[in-house]
C-alpha cells in the first residue's frame, strides 16, 4: 500500500487503482478490437493505390517489434529495481524504457514518412485509411506512455520514487505491457498475416 | 458487540500484503529471451514459401503465445489476485469473439 | 410525524456556497447535479417530442418543415437516450451505490466529478448547435444534428451532411462517451474494493448488482462507438475511407460497430429501473425480493447476452440467411433472462402487504408497460416479422415502451423512493399518484396507436404523411396523448419544487425498507457513515442484529476529502479541443490539449487525501 499509516480498508485487499486500471485495459481491449476488426475486414479492399505486398517493410518492423519487446523487459526491471528500493537501477531502467518507446516511435515516424513518399497517405485508399488509423492509435498510446515514464524519472530524481510508491510505477508498467502486448497483435496481424480472404474450413 | 468477518471476502490489512511473490529477475530474462525467439521464428516462418498455406494459424498462434507471456508474467497476472484475471479477459474475450464475428459477416472468414 | 430537527449530526458541515458546488467531490451533491441537470434534459427532449407530435398530429402538416423535423427527432432521442436516461440512473449510482455499500464515497471522487463536468459541458455543447447557425454562415439558424440518433452513413458524410451539424453530434457522443467511461471505471472499483465488511457481493441490494452489470456493459460497449465515431470524424475532416463505397469501403462496417455499442446501450438503460424495481417492489409488498439470486444472475446474463444480438437492427440489409438465424435466435434467447425478472417481481408481490405509494406505482407500472414492450420486442425478433415492422412505427412503438414505460417510469420510482433520503422530506403522495396517472394514460395513449400506425405501413423519421395511408386518427390520438405526458411531468415539477421547500420531512426510514442506506439520517451526513458498518444480511435492517449500531456522531474525527477545481478545469480542456475541432483549428486543438495535460498533471499531484 503506498499510504504508510492510515491504510485504506478494501473489500479485496487490492490497491483502488490497481483495479480500476485493470479494468481500463479490458475496455482497451474493445477499442483496439474494434481498430482491428475494421483494418482486417478491408484488407484486400482498396481499389486502387499502394497495397501492403508493395510497401510493408519486415525487416524494419521487426526491429521495431524487437525494441518494444525489450522495453517491456526493461519496464519489469524497473519495476523490481523501485520496489527494492534501488534508485540507480530504477532510474536506470525507467529511463531505457523511455528510449527504447521513443526510439519505436522514431521507427514508426520514418516508416510513415517513407510510406507517404511512396504514395500511401491517410486518405489514398482504404488501406491507408485503416493502417494508419489503427498504428496511429497505437503510436499514441506510446506517446502517452514515455511521457507517463519520464514523469515518473523525474520524480524519481526528486526523490519521490520510494517503494511505498512501487504501485505507481507498476500501474504505468500494465500500461506499458499493454501497448507492448497491442503491437504483438498488429505485428502479427497487419504486417506478418498480409493476405485477402482466407477460407477457413471448419 | 463483537464480530467477526469472514476473511475470506475481505481483509482489512494493508493491501499490497495480500499478493503473492513476484518473478525474479532471471524469469524476467528468460521471457525475453523467448519472446525475441519467437519473434525470430515469426519472421522467419514469413519469409519461408513452404509455410504460406498454414501461415496465418502458425503466426496467430505463436502471437497468442507472446501475448500470453507477457500478460501472465510481466503484467504479473499469473501470480496476482485471480480477480484481475477476471477483469481482464472478459472483455478480452468479447474483443476477440467481437473481431472474429465481423470477419464472419465480412466474407472475410467463412465456413468450409 | 413532522419534525423541526435539522437531520445533520452538528460535527461536521457539508460546505456551502456556489462554489462549494464547483469544487465537489462528494457523491451525494454529484448525485443531485446529474439529477438535476438531467430533469433539464428531459424536459427539453420531451419539447423535441411534443414539436414532433404536433408536426404529425395532422396529415400533411405544414407547423415544421422537414429539416427542422430531423434535427427534432435526431435531438430527442439522443437527449432522451444520453442526456436524460443515462444521467439520471448516473444520479442514482452516485448518489446511492456508496450508501448501499456501506462506504463513504465512490473510489475516485475528482474522477467522479469529472464525468459529471464533462456531461454537462457535452450536453451544452450538442446544444448549442441549435443556435450556432450563424457561426457557420447556415441558412438557419439551427445547424442541430439531423442524421438520426444512429447517424448511418454514409448520410453522414460531407457529401449529403455537409453542414457542421453532424460535427455536432460526433463530438458531442465523444465528450459524453469519456465521461461515461470514467464513471464506468470508478463505480467497477468502488463496488468490488468498498464494500463494507459483511457486505459480501450476494448481499448487495439488486439495484447496486444491476448497476455493477451496466458498468461492465458501459466500458465495453462504448469503446466500440468510439472508434465508429472517430472513423466517421476521420472520413468528414481528413478525407479517410472508412465509410465510401466508392473506394472500396462499407456503409455497413458504420452499423455493425453503432450497433455493437447500441444494443449493449439499451441494456445500459434499462438495467438500472429493473434495479431501481427490484429494489421498491420489496418494501412496499413488505416482502424479500423473490429469487434475489436468480435477478442478479439473470441480469449478468443479459449483460453478457446483450453482446450477441446486435445484428437484428440489421436484419434488412442483408445479411444473408445464415447471419439472419443466427442473430434471430441469440434474440428470442435474451428474452428468458429479461423475462424471467418479471416472474420474480411479480412472485415477490404476491402475497405481500401492498402499499400503493407513488413510487410502488411506478414500479408496478413499469412491470405492465415493460412487459408489453418486451413482447413486440420478440416480435422484431423473427427476420421475416422484422422485414414489415422495421423503420416503421411499430418499432417506434416498441421502444418507447420499454425506454418510457419501462426506464423513465423506473427512473421516476427511484426518484419518490429515494427523494426523502437526499432532501431529508418526502414527495407529495397526493401529487406522486396524479403524475402516474396522467404518465400512465399518456405514455399509452401516445404509443399504443403506433403498434397500428407502423403495421399500417407508416415509416419512421418522416415529417409528414398522406391523409389516404389510413394513420390520420393514430396519430391524432398519439399527440394528444403526449400533451398528457407534458401535463405529467408539470405536474412533476411542482411536486419536485413544493416538496423541497414543504414537503413532509423525512425520517431515516419513511418507507420501512430493509437496506442500509436508510439506516442513517435522511439527508445523510457528509462522511455517510459515523463508523463503516459490518452487515450481516442481505436485508440489514429487517433482520435482528442485521447490521452493526451506526452511532449518530462520529465516535473518531472522520476525514472528509476537500473540494478540487481540477475535475471543471480538465473537462473545459476537453470542450476546447471539441470546439476546435468544429473551428477547424489546429492550434485551439493544440491549445486544449496542452490545457488538459496540464490539468491533468495538477490533479495528480494535488494533495488530496481520500
Amino acid at each position: 500500500m503506498s499510504h504508510a499509516a492510515g491504510a485504506h480498508y478494501t473489500s479485496t485487499g487490492l490497491d483502488n487503482r490497481k483495479v480500476a486500471f485493470w479494468t481500463f485495459i479490458g475496455s482497451e481491449c474493445l477499442l483496439f478490437g474494434s481498430l482491428i476488426a475494421t483494418y482486417l475486414v478491408y484488407e484486400g479492399r482498396s481499389v486502387s493505390g499502394p497495397t501492403t505486398h508493395e510497401i510493408l517493410n519486415i525487416p524494419l518492423t521487426s526491429i521495431s517489434t524487437f525494441d518494444l519487446l525489450m522495453s517491456s523487459l526493461c519496464m519489469v526491471l524497473a519495476l523490481a529495481a523501485v520496489q527494492r528500493g534501488d534508485r540507480v537501477w530504477a532510474r536506470a531502467w525507467l529511463g531505457m524504457t523511455a528510449l527504447l518507446g521513443t526510439v519505436f516511435l522514431g521507427f514508426q515516424a520514418y516508416e510513415f514518412n517513407a510510406f507517404v513518399d511512396e504514395g500511401l497517405g491517410l486518405t489514398t485508399n482504404l488501406f491507408g485509411s485503416t493502417f494508419f488509423t489503427l498504428t496511429g492509435f497505437h503510436g499514441g498510446h506510446v506517446a502517452v506512455g514515455v511521457i507517463w515514464l519520464v514523469t515518473l524519472l523525474i520524480r524519481s530524481f526528486q526523490g519521490k520514487l520510494e517503494p511505498d510508491r512501487a504501485l505507481n510505477v507498476e500501474i504505468a508498467g500494465l500500461y506499458w505491457h499493454f501497448v507492448d502486448v497491442v503491437w504483438i497483435v498488429i505485428f502479427t496481424v497487419v504486417y506478418l498475416i498480409q493476405t485477402t480472404p482466407i477460407e477457413a474450413a471448419i | 458487540m463483537t464480530m467477526r468477518p469472514s476473511t475470506k471476502e475481505f481483509s482489512i490489512v494493508a493491501p499490497a500484503t495480500a499478493e503473492h511473490a513476484h518473478p525474479t529477475t532471471a524469469t524476467y530474462l528468460a521471457i525475453a529471451v523467448v519472446l525475441t525467439v519467437i519473434t525470430v521464428v515469426e519472421v522467419g516462418v514469413f519469409y519461408v514459401p513452404a509455410f504460406q498455406a498454414v501461415l496465418a494459424p502458425v503466426l496467430v498462434t505463436l502471437s497468442a503465445a507472446k501475448f500470453a507471456l507477457v500478460v501472465m508474467f510481466y503484467m504479473h497476472l499469473k501470480t496476482d489476485h485471480k480477480l484481475f484475471t477476471l477483469i481482464f479477459t472478459a472483455p478480452l474475450l468479447v474483443a476477440v469473439a467481437v473481431v472474429i464475428a465481423l470477419l464472419f459477416l465480412f466474407g472475410v472468414l467463412a465456413l468450409g | 410525524m413532522a419534525t423541526t430537527a435539522t437531520p445533520h449530526a452538528p460535527d461536521v458541515a457539508a460546505p456551502t456556497g456556489f462554489w462549494s458546488w464547483i469544487t465537489t467531490t462528494d457523491h451525494k451533491r454529484i448525485g443531485i447535479l446529474y439529477g438535476a441537470t438531467a430533469l433539464v434534459f428531459f424536459i427539453v427532449g420531451g419539447f423535441e417530442a411534443l414539436l414532433i407530435r404536433l408536426q404529425l398530429g395532422s396529415a400533411e402538416n405544414t407547423l415544421i418543415g422537414a429539416e427542422a423535423f430531423n434535427q427534432l427527432f435526431t435531438m430527442h432521442g439522443t437527449t432522451m437516450v444520453f442526456l436524460a436516461i443515462m444521467p439520471l440512473s448516473a444520479a442514482f449510482f452516485n448518489y446511492i451505490i456508496p450508501l448501499q455499500i456501506g462506504a463513504r464515497d465512490v473510489a475516485f471522487p475528482r474522477l467522479n466529478a469529472f464525468s459529471y463536468w464533462l456531461f454537462v459541458l457535452g450536453g451544452l455543447f450538442m446544444n448549442v448547435s441549435f443556435v450556432a447557425g450563424p457561426l457557420f454562415g447556415a441558412h438557419a439558424i439551427s445547424v442541430a444534428p439531423d442524421g438520426g440518433w444512429f447517424g448511418y452513413a454514409n448520410l453522414t458524410s460531407t457529401q449529403y451532411s455537409p453542414g457542421p451539424n453532424i460535427d455536432f453530434w460526433v463530438l458531442g457522443l465523444q465528450i459524453l462517451g469519456i465521461a461515461s467511461l470514467a464513471a464506468g471505471f470508478n463505480f467497477i472499483t468502488t463496488i468490488i474494493n468498498m464494500r463494507a465488511p459483511g457486505m459480501k457481493l450476494m448481499r448487495m441490494p439488486a439495484f447496486t448488482w444491476m448497476a455493477f452489470v451496466t458498468q461492465f456493459i458501459i466500458v465495453t460497449a462504448f469503446p466500440v462507438i468510439t472508434v465508429a465515431l472517430v472513423f466517421l470524424t476521420f472520413d468528414r475532416t481528413f478525407g479517410t475511407t472508412f465509410y465510401s463505397v466508392a473506394a472500396g469501403g462499407d456503409v455497413l462496417l458504420w452499423q455493425h460497430l453503432f450497433w455493437l455499442f447500441g444494443h449493449p446501450e439499451v441494456y445500459i438503460l434499462i438495467l438500472p429501473a429493473m434495479g431501481i424495481v427490484s429494489d421498491v417492489l420489496p418494501v412496499f409488498s413488505r416482502k424479500p425480493l423473490f429469487g434475489y439470486a436468480v435477478v442478479v444472475y439473470s441480469g449478468l446474463l443479459i449483460g453478457v447476452m446483450g453482446w450477441g444480438v446486435w445484428a437484428h437492427h440489421m436484419f434488412q440489409v442483408g445479411l444473408g440467411p445464415i447471419a439472419d438465424s443466427v442473430f434471430s435466435a441469440t434474440t428470442m434467447l435474451i428474452a428468458v433472462p429479461t423475462g424471467v425478472k418479471i416472474f420474480n417481481w411479480i412472485a415477490t408481490m404476491w402475497g405481500g402487504q401492498l402499499r400503493f405509494t407513488s413510487a410502488m406505482l411506478f414500479a408496478i407500472g413499469f412491470i405492465g408497460m415493460f412487459i408489453i414492450g418486451g413482447l413486440s420486442g420478440v416480435m422484431h425478433a423473427s427476420p421475416p416479422a422484422d422485414l414489415q415492422q422495421t423503420d416503421t412505427y411499430f418499432v417506434v412503438a416498441h421502444f418507447h415502451y420499454v425506454l418510457v414505460g419501462g426506464g423513465i417510469m423506473g427512473l421516476f420510482a427511484g426518484i419518490y423512493y429515494w427523494f426523502p433520503k437526499m432532501f431529508g422530506r418526502l414527495l407529495s403522495e397526493p401529487l406522486g399518484k396524479l403524475h402516474f396517472v396522467l404518465m400512465f394514460i399518456g405514455v399509452n395513449l401516445a404509443h399504443f396507436p403506433m403498434h397500428f400506425s407502423g403495421l399500417l405501413g407508416m415509416p419512421r423519421r418522416v415529417y409528414t404523411y398522406s391523409a389516404d395511408l389510413g394513420v390520420t386518427g393514430f396519430n391524432r390520438v398519439s399527440t394528444i396523448g403526449t400533451m398528457i405526458i407534458a401535463l405529467a411531468v408539470a405536474v412533476f415539477v411542482i411536486n419536485v419544487l413544493r416538496s423541497l421547500r414543504r414537503g413532509e420531512i423525512a425520517s431515516k426510514n419513511p418507507w420501512g425498507s430493509p437496506k442500509l442506506e436508510w439506516a442513517i439520517s435522511s439527508p445523510p451526513p457528509v462522511y455517510n457513515f459515523s463508523v463503516i458498518p459490518t452487515v450481516r444480511s442481505r436485508l440489514p435492517l429487517w433482520v435482528t442484529d442485521g447490521v452493526s449500531e451506526i452511532p449518530d456522531v462520529p465516535p473518531v474525527p472522520v476525514h472528509v476529502p476537500g473540494g478540487s477545481m481540477w475535475p471543471i478545469l480538465t473537462a473545459s480542456g476537453v470542450i476546447v479541443i471539441a470546439v476546435a475541432a468544429l473551428a477547424k483549428s489546429p492550434l485551439i486543438a493544440i491549445g486544449g490539449a496542452l490545457a488538459v495535460a496540464v490539468c491533468i498533471f495538477a490533479w495528480a499531484f494535488e494533495p488530496f487525501e481520500v
